[in-house]
């Protein structure tokens, strides 16, 4: 195959958060086993359901909501470059620099020689997805530069040592007693007598990050939106931690995926119905903040737009697959899939795990690195019907399960079966020689072995239906 | 009405009690059932599992076999979902647009079992008795992929001596997937486990769905906890009267 | 080849001769009259406090924020008397963080989601001003009240540094359930006056 430096490409290997340790069904088979784990995230998935159900049935227009926002994104992907531009020439002409990042390692050179240059040796960071699919953090501790995330998910996660396991509350799999005892730990100037109590917490997480959100000159954020038409950038947040560091600091480096463009400022009006309440539940998120580069007397004097591709143009380049570049990282398709709820996110092994990921992150990687998420998903179709954005997740599942290398052992099962069930006489002898085989009870030899070790295959019938509807 | 009967695979192999509930049933309203013989199984394992260009000659022939029938019936959601929605893509991947134009076009005249009684014959009470205590459990391909809604419920309200009760959580997946039973078995199983608890929890005896797969799953499952509670197709509660 | 051409290069690749869609089907609600009393209850369902057809002047003295953070456009009659002000005049951070509270007008209210929106105008200020004491009193006059989204944006100028405040300051990252209280203002007031004739 001939290569030429424009062609799509794949997210880079060796850098970034996109690739897991195991394949999805090893790595959830851990995750299953732990009872805490488990009611951990049956409860908060139970309780965003009720929530996000209870504010979208509000709105008598939300279907209506849904089918701009998946025709929004699809008028965005087709004139990505234009757009593109677009926003590049108002970011520009409003104060901001914008850089191009083609992967993951470019991006984090771009970030990391930006903060050294203002000669300060550490960061605060808004809760970004992109940043942590690049590995941004990591890069910034190689070249000496201390992250600090803001976020209260991301700092459970952080002074945990753990792992993000969900796109909107990174820390979903950590009840409240357990975020007191990281706090206890690893807290620096913690009260002692710190109870577990939601409010108690967040109290110390106030207490604990004034000081830096005080004093930290340089501030790293992602961007919900970017609007081609103004140059603005949308953050939507809750604690006020991304408007600390949008606000305070006197520089701003923003890392944004390319596809989070929104077209015109008015199209914002779908998004901004759909994101808070597909995401948190709620109405509106309690703090959404925008920027046109730079005001002057007011926030940061310097701002950074980082764009980011690692690996977009290529799910761009899968006609069925595109579409799960829409996504606008609600989060609502992880918090109704019965798979997530049961193995949580790090089983995903990437940042995007969840129906979403399980698209996303294959496309990105290229289906080789990523061969078991496709099949991570019983296509029950609850993510379909969650989208905010319609993205049609079990069709591009479907797809990618096609794309992906498959077991030689499966293949040459799979084509004798279909050879089989194209010749009706074979498929017939097929029937009675199942029967035959008395293929029922309680142990089936592998790879069947997964089904009855814990299920029943049901006693064979006497006769087959066309055994029968030949008699009559 | 003159109904061609598209058996599945699963149902033609290893349930044939539900096919046969549905030919007994259709009979018993007055309408004809055919069997079109060269029928074998609509592609949908190999379409799920990533073996769509092995589905392919599957698709060609299941199109082959109905396009002459008016009315074609199938006791699976999930199976007509395939249909529905999956023989034309297939089709169109392949290049074959007069194949995709006669898939859907077949699409367009095939109707689960409750989708049949309930839009196409109009009626919700089919003289059935079943003096049992039943819970449904809708199937994810029956209400997200062809969208039945509540008719299988409308028609088991009908039965007479059957108490439905209510399932809770019903809406969740009961792990099944087809081969993701398989590949993913240890989640399925996870999965599975909830939907028991549920279904125990309701204190039926039979536990009931539109799809012969998830109850072969559910029923695995409840079999090999000596639960007491049987899985039983929608048709063959529909086809029990007072008489068999 | 710069990476800005590399890019754009591969997304071009990728699209081929992709087509936008015929047109955005925008089906949904939009230029609705405004219902301050549905204004009013989202705000409290959020736990703002709402104080309706009071005296502002008053009602920001019972509340006793000293001292009282004001941007350099307020409204004088807002102000009480005896109570130490403090007109931002590029206050410091630390002076901010230990202000008593902050007053500032807004610029826009949006009924359906309990909203307020602040644009930075001298009667709003620095968006460092309404962050970092822990008491916002808000002023809102009822024609800055529209009932959704899309007319809030309609209403609005991009260009400005914008602040959308739905509440105080709270979290869902604790088994996702809303708490309030973390780093912005812990405590929302909102004063809903009448029109301007």
């Amino acid at each position: 195959m001939t290569t030429f430096l424009g062609m799509p490409t794949t997210a880079p290997r060796g850098v970034g958060n996109l690739r897991g340790d195991e394949p999805f069904p090893a790595a959830a088979r851990k995750a299953l086993g732990n009872a805490q784990l488990r009611r951990n995230l049956g409860h908060a998935t139970t309780t965003i359901r009720a929530k996000s159900g209870a504010v979208i049935g509000e709105l008598p227009d939300w279907q209506e909501l849904r089918t701009a926002g998946s025709a929004l994104k699809a008028d965005t992907m087709a004139r990505l470059p234009e757009l593109l531009v677009q926003l590049e020439e108002k970011v520009t002409a409003a104060g901001g620099v914008v850089h191009w990042a083609a992967d993951a390692n470019e991006a984090n050179r771009i970030v990391t020689e930006l903060v050294q240059a203002t000669g300060h040796d550490r960061v605060i960071k808004v809760k970004s997805m992109a940043t942590q699919e690049i590995g941004l953090n990591e890069a910034l501790e190689a070249a000496g530069i201390e992250p600090v995330e803001t976020d209260l998910a991301e700092l459970i996660v952080q002074l945990g040592h753990d792992k993000p396991s969900h796109i909107l509350v990174p820390a979903i799999h950590r009840n409240r007693a357990e975020i007191r005892e990281i706090f206890l730990r690893e807290m620096p100037g913690v009260d002692p007598a710190l109870t577990d109590e939601p409010v108690i917490l967040a109290g110390a997480a106030r207490r604990y990050l004034r000081e830096t959100f005080l004093s930290t000159k340089v501030a790293v954020s992602g961007a919900n939106f970017a609007i081609a038409e103004t140059g603005t950038l949308a953050v939507l947040e809750s604690e006020g931690n991304g408007r600390m560091c949008l606000t305070l600091p006197e520089t701003l480096i923003t890392v944004m995926g390319i596809e989070k463009l929104v077209p015109t400022w008015q199209d914002l009006e779908v998004f901004l119905q759909l994101l808070p309440r597909a995401s948190t539940g709620e109405r509106m998120n309690p703090y959404t903040s925008m920027w046109t580069g730079v005001t002057p007397g007011d926030g940061p004097q310097n701002f950074h737009l980082v764009l980011l591709d690692n690996g977009r143009s290529a799910v761009l380049a899968d006609e069925v697959g595109r579409q799960a570049l829409h996504c606008i990282r609600c989060s609502a398709c992880l918090n109704v899939c019965p798979v997530y709820e049961r193995t949580g996110g790090h089983a995903y092994g990437s940042v995007y795990p969840g129906p979403i990921g399980a698209v996303l992150s294959p496309q990105l990687t290229g289906v080789e690195d990523n061969a078991s998420l496709p099949y991570a998903s019983s296509l029950c179709g609850a993510c379909f019907d969650a989208c905010p954005v319609k993205i049609d997740i079990p069709s591009i599942l479907v797809h990618l399960r096609n794309e992906v290398p498959h077991p030689r052992a499966e293949q040459a099962v799979m084509a004798s079966a279909a050879y089989t069930m194209d010749h009706p006489k074979l498929y017939a002898a097929a029937q009675h020689a199942a029967k035959l085989s008395r293929f029922s009870g309680r142990r089936l030899p592998p790879p069947f072995n997964g089904w009855t070790a814990s299920r029943d295959l049901p006693e064979p019938p006497p006769e087959t239906f066309r055994d029968w509807w030949a008699k009559r | 009405m003159r109904i061609a009967l598209f058996v599945t695979c699963l149902a033609d192999t290893m349930f044939p009690a539900a096919a046969k509930a549905t030919v007994r049933l259709l009979e018993r309203l007055g309408h004809e059932v055919v069997f079109p013989a060269g029928q074998t199984c609509c592609g949908q394992m190999h379409i799920n599992t990533g073996y769509q260009k092995d589905a392919l000659p599957l698709v060609r022939r299941h199109v082959r076999t109905f396009a002459p029938y008016d009315v074609v019936v199938a006791p699976s959601g999930s199976c007509v979902g395939s249909v529905r929605h999956q023989h034309a893509m297939v089709a169109r991947a392949a290049g074959d647009e007069g194949l995709a134009a006669r898939a859907e076009d077949v699409a367009g005249r095939t109707y689960e079992l409750s989708e049949l009684l309930v839009d196409v014959l109009g009626v919700e009470d089919v003289g059935a008795y079943y003096p049992h205590r039943v819970t449904y459990h809708p199937t994810c391909h029956s209400l997200r992929m062809i969208r039945v809604g509540d008719k299988p419920q409308r028609l088991l309200r009908h039965v007479r001596g059957l108490e439905l009760v209510e399932l809770p959580a019903a809406e969740q997946c009961c792990g099944f997937g087809g081969t993701f039973a398989l590949k993913n078995a240890d989640t399925s199983t996870a999965m599975l486990a909830d939907k028991m608890r549920h279904v125990l929890g309701t204190g039926a005896e039979v536990c009931t769905a539109g799809d012969s797969s998830c109850l072969m799953h559910i029923g695995g499952g409840l079999s090999r906890l000596d639960a007491g509670v049987r899985t039983v197709h929608l048709a063959e509660i529909l086809a029990a009267t007072e008489a068999a | 080849m710069s990476s800005k051409d590399l890019m754009l290069g591969r997304i071009r690749a990728a699209l081929g001769d992709t087509a936008p869609p015929a047109g955005i089907p925008r089906d949904y609600r939009g230029d609705r009259v405004a219902d301050l009393d549905l204004l009013v209850h989202r705000l409290e369902d959020y736990r703002a406090v709402v104080h309706r057809g009071v005296p502002i002047a008053e009602t920001v003295a019972a509340l006793a924020p000293a001292p009282l953070v004001v941007p350099p456009g307020i409204d004088p009659a807002w102000l009480p008397d005896g109570v130490k002000v403090l007109p931002d005049e590029g206050l410091s951070a630390d002076t901010l963080a230990v202000a008593g509270g902050v007053l500032t007008a807004a610029t826009v209210a949006v009924a359906e989601t309990g909203t307020i929106v602040l644009d930075g105008s001298p009667d709003q200020g620095r968006r460092i001003i309404s962050l970092l004491p822990d008491l916002h009193i808000c002023v809102v006059r009822a024609d800055q009240v529209v009932a959704s989204v899309p007319e809030a944006l309609t209403r609005l100028d991009p260009g400005r540094p914008l602040t959308w405040i739905s509440g105080p300051s709270a979290t869902s990252d604790i088994e996702l359930n809303r708490v309030e209280g973390v780093h912005g203002p812990r405590r929302l007031h909102v004063i809903l006056t009448e029109a301007l004739s």
